[in-house]
This record gives structure tokens, sequence and C-alpha cells, in this order.
């Protein structure tokens, strides 16, 4: 049984189902990246793990506890980050305000986690007082990460932190999500930089049409042909 | 129970009500209650039009309400010959240093590349080119305004009959309409909300301070009548002897028969724009009005004109309360800016157009019908509850007093609680529009 | 040069002052109006009776106070009244909350449903205010009228032209500089007020972040109420309470809100002086203040108002048409609505 782990989850908006039985888990201190074709229901799938979809069936597990019915502030209180896609900065905010944000919900002294923060992200540092919304798109994408990791997370939930930035930031990013798994965080991320993604990944998921196609180590889906053909691009 | 059905049923209880009044109060109050029953039916039709098959939020009602009524006015009473002389020569001027003025800002305009210059010119030209005009206008309006104030200071009418005025009506609304539209339009519902707000108070307060066009606060009454006078008729020899058969005192008898005039005229007209509406509800521009209404998105990107469809029916929505506007002054005789207010001519229409049924043409009639008869009702009802509320505190309490003086106020609270009721519970309103799939 | 002096004093005495006044009395409203806005996302038409009915019971209140003999001369024996005209204004607010708003924003309604909401609402307060009251003129302000008075300014200064402020004018900016501090350092130092801006922000992130709406709600309703009733409170000090008045104010009042950005509180503060001040100086007849400045013969003879007061109205409208069709943001960047 791993840390976190949804299994067969079965779930969409309105009548229709997008996920039709994907299981996915993610041990601690391990990147687990889910990749596949557009509205193969990676967001969704993302979404239901943290309790923005309800699901028709399957269960969401973290550590020893069933939190398939709880809401997602709950699961943030039980200490999982999520960064969603757009939006995932308070844009009319200060930088330092973000992280604030970020520790709302806790009542002990978090001066701590913003220093181990801020030493990730040196930069958001020097920009602590400047609004989020006018940062450079790879700046915004370190506030959100930093953000969700006010909270302390055990678990962290990426959706898409790359899209829209350039190579080398992407890169930059991917080293600070390294760095973060490698204080014994779990990192679960959809990515559509699918390659890149699973070079960084200890395990990877292929999800087409709302189930499991692959899963294997990051390396073994980066060497599997099928995988490489067909959503690799060769 | 379907729709239609329902709809009878409403509508007989409704016809039911009315005769109850006639019956339990006196037949000319019935008979004044349903007069402006089928107005405020017209004006919640004209409404629904914007509302229900477009969704355009429009809190601009009283404004064209307004000018249509300025109709009746302008085509109705004799012209004043005097002030025509006095203040002609210069009005003329100010027409033409209008279209002066504008003529020069849009040469300027098309002359320099565009920017924040261009804009700073075009703003000092708009503001010196108000300056001459007022040069021309000033001198206008007080040479006609000093024509005989007691009785005229204005310009008059064009001295037809009165009935004309109400398509003029409709068609100074829709003028209006039409330039609102083509300002506030693309915007959100709330600020077209806003935007169409601050219309309306202006057009009020043209209507209220342009003495030299409407004589303002000095009201106009007497305006001509489609319909014959009451004491014409108390002299008519069949009049009589027809009162006579009916066995009721010809002051009476006239006074009801006046009024079922203005009834069958107001049932026609309201019969007209009905099946009108109808036609066009139903009718392949009427679906097309709904697709936009319910997604703009997709059907802006199926390549349907949003804003210009969007322009068409507000100039028409407001046509048609242009229209009843015009009525509504002529079954009042006179003019009186001062008594238009957003919360009767604006807000209550609203309250129609949703407690029937938005985008239902036989639910905003219905709505007209109901919320108007409730707004009178709701005065006598407020008084006997709070007389009745008050019974104990003896007959010379001031609160008692005040309490009674102020409960037709009453209705307002009824009004607003209707229309939450109705918002809450039965959000479609009383006729909900059909949908097809 | 005493010429030139005497202009200036015209001007403040019959521009500048009275439109601080009213300006800083617009801005109170439009933040309360832009702050229900930014939390509850809808443009509430009941803000202009709500102020009416929050001034009614500080009326009401002043009136016992008064009988019994209880004042603070110089100043109005309203500002004691104030506190529970605030906490009727709450109470009124939260309890329309509880009875209408929430039910729409538990399903996640249209915005244009609140605002139909929110008619319903103005004409019950609207209503009650008129049963309770009466539909006519009310007048409440006692203490003494003037802080500075014409004949004092002319007296010291020698000038011809005096200067009176008058007391309400002097509470006016006075309070409105309090509350505006206090809100301010309310959104911007606490931890409720930092929630508050993120949930006007985004939404959904807040709530991520743990922000809890129901108390963001209820702490929006609260400070807007209170905004109200003090803007309300205000402005029938310095001019007259009338329920139709304050239904009226609703048009500059979003015109503030609006130019200064909407959801933008330093915004609707500039609005409201943006908006006072264009009214006033465009409806003051600038005659006097002419012939100060130019040789006699230059000056014209009409009254040199650009527009008469009657069209006040005119010139909300005109700059929110403006701001729209130029920058339709605001000044401050608001949302698009």
């Amino acid at each position: 049984m791993s840390f976190l782990t949804a299994q067969n989850m079965v779930g969409g908006y309105g009548g229709s189902d997008i996920l039709k039985g994907c299981t996915i888990a993610v041990e601690r201190g391990e990147i687990v990246v889910i990749v596949g074709p557009n509205g193969a229901g990676k967001s969704t799938a993302m979404k239901a793990i943290f309790g923005m979809l309800d699901l028709r069936e399957g269960q969401v597990r973290l550590g020893e506890d069933d939190i398939t019915g709880l809401s997602p502030q709950e699961r943030v209180r039980r200490g999982m980050g999520f960064v969603p896609q757009n939006n995932n900065v308070f844009s009319t905010m200060t930088v330092m305000e973000n992280l604030e944000m970020g520790a709302y919900l806790r009542d002990d002294d978090w001066s701590q986690t913003l220093e181990q923060v801020l030493a990730l992200f040196p930069v958001l540092g020097e920009k602590r007082q400047q609004a989020a919304g006018e940062l450079s798109g790879g700046q915004r994408q370190q506030v959100a990460v930093a953000r969700a990791l006010m909270t302390r997370p055990q678990v962290l939930m990426l959706d898409e932190p790359t899209a829209g930035v350039s190579p080398i930031v992407m890169d930059e990013l991917f080293d600070r999500i390294i760095e973060i798994r490698n204080t014994g965080i779990a990192i679960l991320m959809v990515e559509q930089n699918a390659a890149q993604a699973l070079a960084i990944a200890d395990r990877g998921y292929v999800l087409v049409t709302g189930e499991n196609r692959f899963s294997d180590t990051g390396q073994a889906l980066l060497e599997n042909d099928e995988v490489r053909r067909s959503f690799l691009g060769g | 129970m379907t729709v239609n059905r329902r709809a009878c049923l409403l509508f007989a209880l409704m016809a039911a009500a009315l005769l109850a009044v006639g019956f339990g109060q006196s037949w000319s109050l019935s008979l004044t209650i349903l007069n402006l029953c089928l107005i405020s039916a017209i004006m919640s039709l004209g409404l629904n039009m914007q509302w229900g098959y477009a969704g355009l939020f429009n809190v601009g009602v009283m404004g064209f309400a307004a000018l249509g009524g300025v109709a009746a006015v302008l085509v109705s009473q004799p012209p004043v010959p005097a002030a025509w002389s006095a203040g002609a020569g210069d009005l003329g001027l100010t027409v033409l240093a209008l279209i002066a003025t504008i003529a020069v800002i849009v040469m300027v305009r098309r002359a320099m590349p565009k920017g924040p210059l261009r804009a700073a010119v075009t703003f000092v030209l708009a503001i010196a080119g108000y300056g001459f005009v007022r040069i021309f206008f000033d001198p206008a309006t007080e040479a006609i305004e000093a024509v005989d104030p007691s009785k005229s200071g204005y310009l008059g009418g064009l001295g037809l009959p009165v009935i004309i005025a109400w398509p003029v009506g409709g068609l100074i609304a829709a003028g209006a309409a039409w330039m609102v539209g083509k300002i506030a339009l693309g915007l959100r519902a709330d600020y077209l909300a806003i935007a169409t707000l601050g219309i309306s108070e202006i057009v009020l307060a043209m209507l209220k301070h342009e003495d030299w066009l409407t004589r303002g606060v000095k009201n106009v009454a007497g305006l001509a009548r489609p319909v014959p006078y009451e004491i014409e008729l108390q002299t008519t020899e069949w009049f009589l002897a027809l009162s006579q058969t009916l066995g009721v005192s010809p002051t009476e008898a006239s006074s009801v028969f006046v009024k079922l005039c203005y009834a069958l005229l107001f049932t026609a007209v309201l019969l007209a724009v009905l099946w009108l509406a109808e036609k066009a509800l139903h009718s392949p521009w009427g679906r097309m009005m709904r697709a936009i209404r319910d997604n703009e998105i997709s059907a802006e990107a199926m390549g349907k004109d949003v804003t210009r469809r969007h322009l068409q029916i507000f100039v028409l929505g407001a046509a048609v309360v242009g229209l009843a506007g015009a009525m509504l002054v002529t079954l009042d005789g006179q003019f009186t800016p001062g008594t238009y207010n957003p919360l009767r001519y604006t807000f209550l229409i609203w309250v129609m157009v949703i407690v029937g049924g938005s985008g239902n043409n036989w639910g905003a009639v219905l709505g007209g019908f109901l919320v108007w008869f409730v707004w009178v009702e709701a005065e006598p009802a407020g008084l006997w509850l709070m007389d009745m509320a008050t019974a104990g505190m003896g007959a010379d309490s001031p609160l008692r007093a005040h309490l009674i003086e102020s409960a037709p106020h009453m209705r307002l609270f009824v009004m607003g609680l209707i229309l939450l009721l109705v918002l809450r519970f039965s959000p479609r309103g009383l006729l909900p529009a059909q949908t097809r799939h | 040069m005493e010429d030139l002096l005497n202009a200036i004093v015209l001007l403040c005495n019959f521009v500048i002052v009275p439109a601080l006044a009213y300006g800083a009395q617009l801005a109170l409203g439009a933040l309360g109006v832009t702050l229900i806005y930014g939390i509850l996302r809808f443009s509430n038409f009941a803000h202009g009776d709500l102020m009416a009915f929050a001034t009614m019971i500080v009326i009401l209140v002043t009136w016992v106070l008064q009988d019994a003999g209880i004042g603070i001369a110089p100043l109005p024996t309203a500002l004691l009244a104030l506190p529970v005209g605030i906490l009727g204004a709450i109470a009124i607010s939260l309890v329309t909350d509880r009875w209408v708003y929430r039910f729409y924003r538990e399903r996640k309604s249209a915005p244009v449903t609140f605002v139909i909401a929110s008619i319903g609402v103005m004409f019950m307060l609207n209503g009650i205010v008129r049963v309770v009251i009466g539909p006519d003129d009310q007048s409440f302000a006692d203490g003494s009228r003037f802080l500075l008075e014409v004949g004092e300014f002319r007296e010291w200064t020698g000038l011809k032209e005096g200067l009176a402020i008058k007391m309400s004018q002097a509470l006016t900016l006075a309070v409105a500089v309090l509350c505006v501090g206090a809100l301010f350092y309310f959104l911007q130092r606490t931890r409720a007020g930092k929630a508050m801006r993120a949930y006007s922000d985004n939404e959904d992130l807040a709530l991520l972040s743990g922000v809890d709406p129901a108390r963001v709600v209820f702490y929006a309703w609260v400070i807007a109420a209170a905004l109200a009733t003090i803007a309300g409170t205000l402005y029938g000090l310095d001019k007259s309470f009338k329920p139709f008045t304050y239904f009226q104010l609703l048009l500059p009042i979003f015109a503030a809100a609006i130019v200064g950005g909407i959801g933008q509180p330093l915004g609707a503060i500039v609005g409201g002086f943006i908006v006072a001040f264009s009214e006033v100086m465009i409806t003051y007849a600038y005659r006097k203040f002419l012939l100060y400045l130019l040789p006699q013969e230059w000056v014209p003879d009409g009254l040199v108002q650009l527009l008469s007061t009657d069209y006040k109205f005119a010139i909300s409208f005109v700059i929110l048409v403006v701001v729209l069709l130029v920058r339709p943001t605001g000044v401050f960047r608001g949302k698009v609505i």
C-alpha cells in the first residue's frame, strides 16, 4: 500500500464518466508523473484525488485513512498541497502575502517553513513585496509551488507546472521539484512535456481514455517503444 | 398541469379579481385598474423582449416610458405660435451650430492620427462647441419660456389627434434606445444596468427642466382625448336614454363608458403587440435571439452578430415601452414629469416580468395584470391591516395615526417580498417560457 | 493679488470644501459596493436603501437622545447614535444574506440573479423606511453648525470673500479618514483582511488555502453595512435625509466604484472624489470667480455654468461611459463586469 493511493476511480462531470477505473499511487520521496494524450482525463484524475470532483466509484487513501469523502480544504489540513494549472497565484497580492495565504491554515510558527521555501526559490525573496501578477510566467509558477509548500504538505500535486514556460525555466523548475522530492515529500504531477517529465520521474503512468495503459518507472516508460511512438512523439 | 391550462386558469382568476372589485368596490374603480393593467401589460411585454428574449438587463424603463409620454404632448397639444415666433430663429441657429460643431469635430478627427492628442483636441472642441451652441440655445429657450409662462411658455405640439402620439411615442423611445444601445450594449449585464439607470435619470432631468419643450414641472394638463368626454356624454340624448334603461345615473354611466372606451382601445393595442411579439418569438429570428441569450459565445462563434441583434431587440423593446408610456399619458390626460419614479416605472415593471415568467409573452401580460392589481389593492389592504393591527392603541395615539398614514408604503415592501418569493420558489415565473428540445 | 486670493477663497468655499465632503461620502458608499462586488460578485442595487435604512435608525435614536437631553455639543448627537445604526444595518444585512443571497450562493446562480434579488431587497428596505419614518425630509443635525464661519474668516484675513467650513463637512472628512485608515489596516495587515483580499482575487485558490467562505462573506456584509451607515449619516447631516435621495445616490456611488475599478477599495475612494469634484465643478457658476480674475468686459453675461445642477446625474453617467469606453477596468484595474 502506497502513501497516497487512488484506486479504481470512476467519475466525471454531468452524466458521462471521464475516469473509467484508473489507479494512481505515490510513495513518499517519489516523483510520479501522469502523461497521456489530450482528453485522457489526467487533470480530472488530479481533481478527483484532491476532492474537487465527486467519484462514483473507487477510493482515495492517504496513509492509513480513507479520505474519499473529504472536501479539498480538509485534504489540505491532512497534508496535501495542490498547484492548479491556471490562476494559481493571488495576482493582486504580494509574493509574501501569497506565501502567507499558503500558511493560512497553520496556527503554529511557520517562519522556518518560510525560510526553507525562500531558500528553495531565492528569487521570491528578492521580489517579496512585488505583486504576484507582475512576475514572469516562470516566477509565478514558483510562487504557486511555494504557496503550496507553505502548508508543509506530505503530498504535493502539480497540474502541468511547466505549461507555457520556456525550456530553460522548465529545467529549472524540475530541478526544484527534485529538491522538494529529496526532502521526503511525495510528488504527483501531470505533464504535457512528457519526455522531460518522465526523465525526472521515479515512476510514471500513461493514461488513455480514463484508464491506465502503462505504468512503470520513468526510465522504463521512456525506453518502451510503444509509449515512445504513441505518446512521446517518436 | 400544462402551461396552457395554467395560463387559462390564472387569467380567469385575474378576471375574477377584477370582477370582484367591480361588484365589491365599484365598476369605475375596476375599469381604472383594468386600464392600467392593460398598459402595464404592454410595458412588461416590452421589457420582456429585452430581458426575456435577449437577456438585456435594462433598468431604464422609466426613461423610455417618459419619452413615450412626451410624445402625447408634442403630437396632440396645439402649437404656440407666439413661442415659435419668439424662439424659432435662435432655435434654428442652435441646430445649425450643433451641426457645425459636430462637423468640425468629425473633420478634425479624420485629419488627425489616433492618440492622446486627438482625444484631447476632441475634448476641447466638444467643450468649445458646447459653449458655441449655448450662445444661441440660451436666448432661444429664454424667449420661448417667457411667452405667457403661466399658460404655455413652451413650443406646444403639432395639434394632431392624440392617438397618433402612440406610435410616435414608440418611435421617440426607439430613437433614444438606438443611441443608448450604441453606447452601452457592448457592456456586461451589471454595467448595462447601471448605464440604463443613469440614462433614465438623465431623460427625466431633461423632461423636468427643459421647460421650452415640455413645460417641465409646470406640467401639461388637459391633453386631448381619443374618446368622448364625460360632460359631452351627459348632454347627449342617446346616452341619457341608455343610462336610463340601465338604471344608473348619467354621471356614473358616463365615467364607466369613457373607461370602457379606453379599455377597448388599449385591449386592441395589447392584442396587436402580443400577436406580433408571439409571431416574432416563434420565428427564426426569435429562435436566434434565444440562442444568443442562452449562449452568447457559441452564437458569436457561429457567426451571429450579437451586438447588432442586441441593438435590434433593445430598440424594439424600448419602442413598445414608449408606446405604453404614450398611452399612459393619454389616459391620465396630463404630462407630469415630476411623478415619474424609478420604483414605479422601472422596477415595478421588472417585478411584472419576473413574476409573470421571463421569456414568455403571456407570462409578461399576466405579470403586468397581477402585479398592477396587487400594487393598487395593496393600498386599501395595507390600510385595513394597519387599522386592525393598531386597533388596540386608542383613537388618538400618534403612533397609530403615523402607522395608518404610512400604510400605503407597505406596498413597496409587498412588491419586494413577491419578487423574492417568486425568484426563490418559482424562478421561471408563474408562466414559464416553454423550452423546446 | 488680492483678487486672486478672493477668487481662490471663493472656489474653496463653493467648490473644493463641498466636493471634498461629498466625495468622502460617496467614497464610503462606493467602498461598500465594491467590497460586496469583490466578495459576493454582484452589484448590490439595495445599497442606497441600506444606507437609508441605517440612517433611519440613527435618526430615530438621535431623536430619543435629543428628547432625553443627551448630547455631545458641539458635535452632533447623531454620532452617539451611530453605533446603534451600524448594528441595525449589520443585522439587516446578515438577515438578507441568510434569507436571500445565501440560497443563490450555494446554487452558484448567475450574478444577474443576485442583482434581481437585490432589487427585491431594495423594494423591501425602501418600504420599511417609508413606513417607519415616512417619505419626507427629516432633519436631525444639531450641535454647532460651523467650524469656521464666513464672518470670522473675513475678519481674520481681511478678504472680501469668506470661507465657511460646516461642522458636518469637517466631521465627514475626519470620520472618512478614520474609516478608510481602519479598513486598510484591516485589509492589509490582519489575517481576516488578507483572507478577504485573497477570496476576492481568486476564489478557488482561497478555498484551496483553507479560507472559509462563510466567514469572508460575513465580514464583507459587516464592513459594507458599517460603511453604509456612516456614509448615510454623514450625508444626512451634511445635506438632509430623504429616502428617495438615498436611492438616487446609487448612481454616483456605482459610478465611483466603477471609475476606480470595481472590487478595488483604493479605487472606490479615488472614484468617489473624481465623481464628486466633477459634479460640483461642472455645475458651479463661475461668473463671480471670473470677475475676480478677468477684466469685467471679458466676463460673459450668463452664469458661466457648464451644466445646470438639475443634470448632475448626467455627470456621473458621462464619467461612467467615458471610463467604460476608454478604460473598462477603471483607474486601478478592477474586474471587468
